[in-house]
């Protein structure tokens, strides 16, 4: 059984907002409300590095620990998701995430929240694969049609992968590998670098 | 929770920096000209490393969501705030709250109710005006609804749902929300009353180190310590209300509010004072509920009707009966740690 896994490498992240995009339109999320983002950190600085980022559907989900009213299940593929029948809108689950994932609607007097949304790892929710409610609540279920999720396909740089844990992992050991010295800047390594030829 | 993602993502960044490192020691031997200068290499040589554990420090990076505070890609205080509430305060605050009703249990089997040992005289005297009972009972009606609505969000998971089940279990979480969010301008506002009202025969007196070191009679037949309007129970009970109540509106308006008092980090803690306070107020509460109604004859009288009988006033508030003109017969025995002067004469 595959287990469903986000990665970004942070290398090949161009800070594009491609995964976003495709993110809102495949699922048709409100105004306000954005499953992924995209974070730059030491913007304009040497070293800057990109990350897009969202629901990692945790192992150990921390949303589902503390959700008052146990609206989360986790699929046999390890996708994390819930039920926006049960969903009170009580933020706990932001309160646990480590990576801010659960993105609440404001709904109802003073600073009450609707019900949550968040990434489905392009999964739907509990109602049935590919039905009208289903996409009205969640968005698309593309994992039921045998498809990965729509921001990973859509990456421009392949930067953000998502699919089963193990092949994930050999792609980026092999990326990680094959970049060895000179970080990928491509001729650096042959033109500058280390030649260890005797006559120096 | 520390993803195994980024746990992998981390050694493999620490496994290149090494590498890179001990390449560098080569290369700076052999040449002048250094690697660092090498763009794309900022992220390799040496910061890599950096960079990671910063982020894991929660390092606020840009990005172009609206929400500029989405910047940071982990917040690692969401473990310690599950760990909090999921562990010591869910098991101490069960503890604490069966504890306190096996306790009451236990001191009523032992105890029995406490009676009045004169007979009722049919003589009424004024102990709360109307103005002050209305208030008592805005706080009480209002405590109760925010107390049990705000249990239900932390034991409903594990006691509630396994009996209605999930839907009708939403519903009635849903329906405690509405309540605990719209229900907690009256407990605020009664909070304010309470201060106005009863502030001034809460203060400490001549009567209360006697009533403390005879433990109010309470384990006692027929030991009656005098008191003024309030006796040292009452008046810590009242104090825990005030101070409690404080906490728990300030921690309740930061949540009801998000973010407008601070970050999600200050909302985390606003929680946790939150809960840790309710369950103690609760635990408090359980005890007043008791001595209130079954736990002492006539005690409710005062708050049901405004009026208590002259036998009642006289035994458990005799310094204050006598205030109200009735004769008090004195027993030395009652009030040999009474200190002369003091607020209440």
């Amino acid at each position: 059984m595959a287990r469903m896994k986000f990665l970004c490498d942070t290398e090949r992240c161009t800070e594009c907002n491609g995964c976003v995009t495709a993110c809102k339109n495949e699922h048709e999320v409100p105004w306000g409300v954005n499953r992924r983002r995209v974070v730059t950190l030491n913007d304009g600085e040497p070293g800057e590095r990109s990350l897009s980022v969202s629901c990692m559907h945790c192992s150990d989900a921390p949303c589902m620990a503390v959700c008052p009213v146990d609206a989360f299940y986790q699929t046999g593929d390890g996708v994390v998701l819930h039920s926006k029948d049960i969903c009170i809108g009580c933020g706990y689950c932001l309160f646990a995430c480590p990576f801010g994932a659960p993105q609440f609607p404001q709904d109802g007097f003073f600073g009450s929240r609707g019900k949550m949304d968040k990434c489905t790892f392009c999964a739907g929710g509990p109602e049935e694969d590919g039905s009208t409610e289903e996409y009205k609540k969640y968005g698309g279920n593309r994992l039921a049609e045998g498809k990965l999720p729509m921001c990973a396909e859509m990456c421009s740089t392949k930067a953000l992968i998502a699919g089963d844990g193990d092949k994930v992992s050999d792609i980026y050991r092999t990326r990680a590998a094959e970049r060895g010295f000179g970080s990928g800047a491509w001729g650096w390594g042959t033109a500058y670098g280390l030649k260890n030829n005797k006559d120096s | 929770m520390r993803s195994k993602l980024l746990t992998k993502l981390f050694f493999v960044f620490c496994a290149i920096l090494i590498g890179s490192t001990v390449l560098d020691v080569q290369t700076s031997s052999l040449h002048a000209q250094s690697v660092s200068t090498f763009p794309g290499d900022g992220g390799l040589k040496g910061s890599s490393a950096d960079i990671w554990r910063e982020i894991k420090q929660g390092k606020l990076g840009k990005t172009t969501s609206p929400d500029k505070s989405r910047g940071m890609l982990i917040q690692n205080q969401g473990e310690q705030w599950r760990n909090t509430r999921n562990n010591m305060v869910f098991t101490y605050g069960a503890i604490g709250i069966v504890g306190m009703i096996a306790a009451l249990i236990l001191f009523f089997l032992v105890r029995g109710q406490i009676k009045l040992d004169g007979e009722l005289s049919g003589r009424k005297v004024l102990r709360f005006k109307t103005i002050e009972r209305f208030n008592h009972w805005a706080m009480a009606g209002s405590f109760i609804l925010l107390g049990l609505s705000g249990l239900n969000m932390l034991y409903g998971r594990a006691v509630l749902v396994p009996i209605l089940g999930h839907e009708t279990f939403s519903l009635l979480a849903g329906g405690g929300k509405f309540i605990h969010n719209n229900l907690s301008w009256i407990f605020m506002l009664s909070l304010i009353g309470t201060i106005i009202f009863w502030t001034k025969d809460n203060v400490w007196d001549r009567f209360d180190l006697n009533w403390i070191l005879k433990a109010g009679g309470l384990f006692s037949v027929g030991v009656h310590p005098p008191s003024a309007k309030f006796n040292f129970g009452e008046k810590t009970m009242f104090w825990l209300v005030v101070i409690g109540g404080i906490a728990m509106s300030y921690t309740g308006l930061t949540l009801l509010f998000p973010y407008l008092f601070g970050t999600l980090e200050t909302m985390q803690l606003m929680q946790i004072i939150h809960a840790i306070m309710a369950l103690v107020m609760c635990i408090a509460i359980l005890g007043h509920i008791y001595i209130g109604t079954i736990g002492m004859q006539g005690a409710i009288d005062g708050m049901k009707t405004g009026y208590v009988d002259e036998t009642w006033a006289k035994e458990h508030h005799s310094a204050w009966a006598e205030t109200h003109g009735i004769k008090v017969d004195h027993n030395p025995k009652d009030e040999e740690h009474i200190t002369q002067g003091g607020v209440a004469e």
